[in-house]
């Protein structure tokens, strides 16, 4: 930078409100492309409700200038479903609570039908879900085999895996596969994550992320809002994910799941959402953020296009892994009205 | 035909209150109990449909029924925010 724009960029901020987050925000942020810390954050989340349409509004320019218009969007299915070791409190696949669901394996061709469903709503990435602590080699096997035959049929879509926790030797024949994005959530605040899940660390979880990164793989990690975290632990999460630094962090609001110890947990309000989302494009200026599950409940159609216009600029359509989605159409022509187009695999490629 | 079990959580519908399967499960929820038998079904979700299987009454799906789908539920908290709020 030359002396006379380092001038021009200290005058600028001189003239900053500072005492102003928005404010802030705009000059850091929205000019800078700098992410806010924690403290900043947890303003952001503190703003007043009248506040929040500006909020979004800044939420939707950062989003603009940095990452474009353009929405990826995501197909997931889930390979193998229940029965999972994990206390996750949160999830009807672990076999630790009465959860109605029960385990069930996803075949081969029932894998390729999901792919080419998902291809053919013109989302750019599908992502296979396993509920297990890790893959053991019998997994490993079925997704190899599943990649192989989606290829076979003609369809080139990205393919995402979250297979849990990972070894090295893992990572490495995920890569092999062609595997080029993995999904692993932190989930919540490393401060609020022993109340959620005591099977295993966020240290742990970590730990998998490094490797992924470390392989040159496309590393997401999001997480769930709504879990009795404090909007203190929000604002921490959200600093905890921009130091990952991934590319991708899926936004899940909780669904109280029959059977689990969150069953009969508040659904997230609205408007608190959208601040969460608003606040977490914030923190993260460049990184895909993506709507995931729960919006529909908490969000319904109104407050999810309030989200496209207040941050978030990648999409999971259709339904989830054990919980149904609104019908892929109506988000893809949600899409259409509100001129943002879809990111096309060919970018991708 | 009536079902004999609420497909949420596999109750009689005269048996206790279904107000929640009502307001929150059918929002998001593929049928998890036989309404026939009330057994736990083999459910698999797919990113268009789900198919759920009785080992006594065999298969069902969206395909074949009536597709619930997910919406906010009646009385959900959502506030639309206003540009003039």
């Amino acid at each position: 930078m030359t002396a006379a724009a380092e001038r021009s960029r200290a005058d600028h901020s001189a003239a900053v409100d500072t005492h102003d987050v928005l404010a802030f925000a705009r000059e850091q942020v929205l000019e800078r492309g700098v992410g806010l810390d924690e403290a900043r954050v947890l303003e952001i989340l503190r703003l007043p409700d009248d506040r929040v349409p500006e909020l979004l509004a800044l939420a939707h320019e950062v989003r603009m200038r940095w990452c474009g218009p353009e929405v990826e969007v995501e197909g997931i299915v889930s390979l193998k479903t229940g029965g999972c070791p994990e206390d996750c409190h949160f999830c009807s696949q672990s076999g630790q609570f009465p959860s109605p669901v029960r385990s069930a394996w996803l075949d081969i061709p029932g894998l390729v039908r999901a792919a080419r469903e998902t291809a053919e709503t013109g989302a750019s990435e599908f992502c296979i879900v396993a509920a297990v602590r890790g893959p053991d080699k019998r997994l490993l096997s079925q997704v190899r085999d599943g990649i192989k035959a989606i290829r076979e049929d003609g369809n080139d879509i990205q393919i995402a895996c979250s297979l849990g926790m990972l070894t090295q030797e893992q990572v490495d024949e995920l890569v092999a596969m062609g595997v080029h994005r993995y999904n692993h959530n932190l989930e919540t605040a490393r401060s609020h994550f022993p109340s959620v899940v005591t099977t295993h660390t966020w240290e742990e979880r970590w730990e998998t992320l490094r490797m992924v990164h470390a392989a040159g793989m496309e590393v997401c990690c999001g997480g769930i809002i709504g879990m009795g975290e404090s909007v203190e632990q929000r604002a921490e999460f959200a600093a905890q994910l921009a130091e990952l630094d991934p590319h991708e962090v899926p936004m899940n609001f909780l669904i109280p799941q029959a059977g689990t110890p969150y069953e009969n947990y508040e659904i997230v309000e609205g408007r608190d959402a959208l601040r969460t989302v608003a606040a977490f494009r914030l923190a993260l200026p460049r990184t895909l953020l993506r709507f995931a599950g729960g919006r529909e409940l908490t969000l319904g159609d109104l407050g999810a296009e309030q989200g496209m216009l207040g941050g978030i600029n990648a999409i999971i359509v259709g339904n989830y892994l054990t919980n149904l989605g609104r019908p892929a159409q109506q988000d893809l022509d949600m899409l259409t009205e509100l001129n943002m187009p879809i990111k096309a695999l060919s970018d991708t490629l | 035909m009536t079902a004999a079990f609420c497909v949420h959580c596999g109750k009689p519908p005269a048996e206790g209150d279904h107000g929640r399967c009502a307001r929150l499960r059918a929002a998001v929820d593929p049928p998890r109990y036989c309404p026939e038998c009330a057994r736990r079904m083999v459910v698999q979700v797919t990113p268009t449909g789900w198919s759920a299987r009785c080992s006594r009454h065999g298969e069902r799906s969206s395909r074949a029924e009536a597709f619930p789908r997910a919406s906010a539920p009646e009385g959900s908290s959502f506030n639309a925010v206003s540009p003039t709020d």
